[in-house]
């Protein structure tokens, strides 16, 4: 299961980079940015997973004297967490440069905007 | 079409790094140093039962702290970049009302919503959830709202208050274990309690309630902003 | 167990077309936009079989909820020049 999990978070990553990389609307960019974040964050879960234990959660299921043998690394979860927080606050940046742009440029195809290219 | 050759080139090249990612790949068969760490002294050093918790809230409390500080960097650059944007090119099309289920719904659900936000930060420390779990809740709720009526003027104020208000207050935590416990945001500052009641684990109640209120009040803000139109 | 493994296939092979979808040309951007949505969701799932409920809660709510209104509201705000 858990390899089943990092090969598709890896296909994730793949296809939404796949997607920001080859469309040309800033909206479906993003999409694809999203998509890969998705990704990134089910790589990083299953990193941490080990087959046949519980969730780092203590109580009458696990009960702490041997939580060390029960428990799978809380670290990666701990660290998923932030990123899935701070993954919103990345995509409302660029939702809101995207409008942005497009209210100053009337569009959002990025092939249409020349003024960086060289 | 050479773009698109190169951007496949990439995405092999990519896609062959994580095969070999994936082919190496073995689950660890215990934990490791800093994992075991946690899974054995969380309970003596915190008090608290959900391990995710006492490491977002105490081990990596100040990790914590500056990612709420990134969310509200977020929520005012979005205010800023957002304000004052240009008409809509094109006639805007009239905002629909509303339907009436919708409206006597949302009466309904909203304060459960943020009840249940709420019941999830404060009890993080006992169960799954947290701070930004419940703050994200609290938005979703702010969005039923948003959604059913979408004239509806928003305190502003009321959401800048009640972010800076739980943000100073959990500075104002954080200092307070310095002065009172071992550390900056140690959660000692208050007593431990008994193992696996809410009132247990020192501050992380405490914490968790506050980030959850900034939390939420930064999605709410970021929400508006993008959702409001300009007048 | 085996019932775990053939959820998370199901999960996995859901991700997949949902990925596809959303970064298919053909579709509308309102479909792309829900089917990036569907993505966060099975994986929300898909992290409650990895035994992290705290990040299953996290992506389930900001992931397929927030994320996707972000992207409506934007998309209501460009209306006419959101097609490619």
């Amino acid at each position: 299961m858990v390899y089943l999990a990092l090969a598709t978070g890896f296909a994730l990553i793949l296809l939404g980079l796949y997607g920001a990389i080859t469309r040309r609307n800033l909206l479906r960019l993003i999409v694809g940015f999203t998509v890969a974040d998705t990704g990134t964050h089910l790589v990083m879960v299953s990193v941490g997973y080990l087959p046949g234990r519980t969730a780092p959660i203590l109580g009458a299921a696990v009960p702490p004297e041997v939580a060390a043998l029960r428990i799978i690394d809380p670290v990666p979860q701990a660290l998923v967490l932030t990123a899935i927080v701070i993954g919103l606050g990345v995509t409302a940046l660029m939702l809101a440069y995207a409008w942005r742009i497009y209210a100053t440029r009337g569009t959002l195809d990025i092939s249409r905007l020349r003024q960086l290219k060289w | 079409m050479i773009k698109r050759a190169i951007a496949f080139a990439l995405l092999a090249g990519l896609g062959l790094v994580f095969l070999a990612l994936w082919q190496g790949f073995e689950p660890d068969p215990s934990l490791n140093r800093s994992a075991l760490y946690y899974a054995e002294n969380t309970v003596t050093d915190t008090g608290a039962a959900n391990i995710v918790a006492a490491v977002i809230v105490t081990y990596r409390g100040l990790d914590t702290l500056g990612e709420v500080t990134v969310l509200f960097l977020t929520a005012a650059i979005v205010a800023m970049v957002l304000r004052g944007g240009l008409a809509d090119s094109g006639p805007r099309p009239g905002r629909w009302p509303t339907g009436e289920l919708l409206h006597t719904g949302s009466r309904l659900l909203v304060p459960l919503i943020a009840l249940f936000g709420a019941y999830v930060f404060l009890n993080g420390h006992l169960t799954p959830g947290g701070g930004f779990q419940g703050g994200a809740i609290i938005a979703s709720a702010m969005l039923l709202m948003l959604l059913t009526d979408p004239a509806r003027n928003f305190s502003h104020r009321l959401i800048a208050t009640t972010e800076s208000v739980s943000g100073l207050a959990y500075v104002a935590i954080g200092l307070a274990g310095m002065a009172l416990a071992g550390g900056f945001l140690d959660n000692r500052i208050l007593p431990m309690g008994e193992f696996g009641s809410i009132l247990s684990a020192g501050a992380i109640p405490l914490i968790y309630a506050l980030i959850g209120l900034k939390v939420g009040a930064e999605f709410s803000s970021i929400l508006l902003s993008l959702s409001e139109r300009e007048k | 167990m085996s019932i775990l493994t053939g959820m998370s296939v199901v999960l996995a092979a859901g991700m997949i077309v949902a990925a596809l979808v959303a970064i298919s040309p053909q579709r509308s951007i309102a479909i792309s936009i829900i089917a990036s949505g569907a993505v966060s969701l099975f994986a929300s799932v898909m992290f409650l079989l990895l035994a992290a409920p705290d990040v299953a809660m996290t992506e389930a709510a900001i992931g397929s909820g927030l994320t996707t209104f972000l992207f409506f509201f934007v998309l209501g705000r460009v209306r006419g020049g959101g097609d490619d």
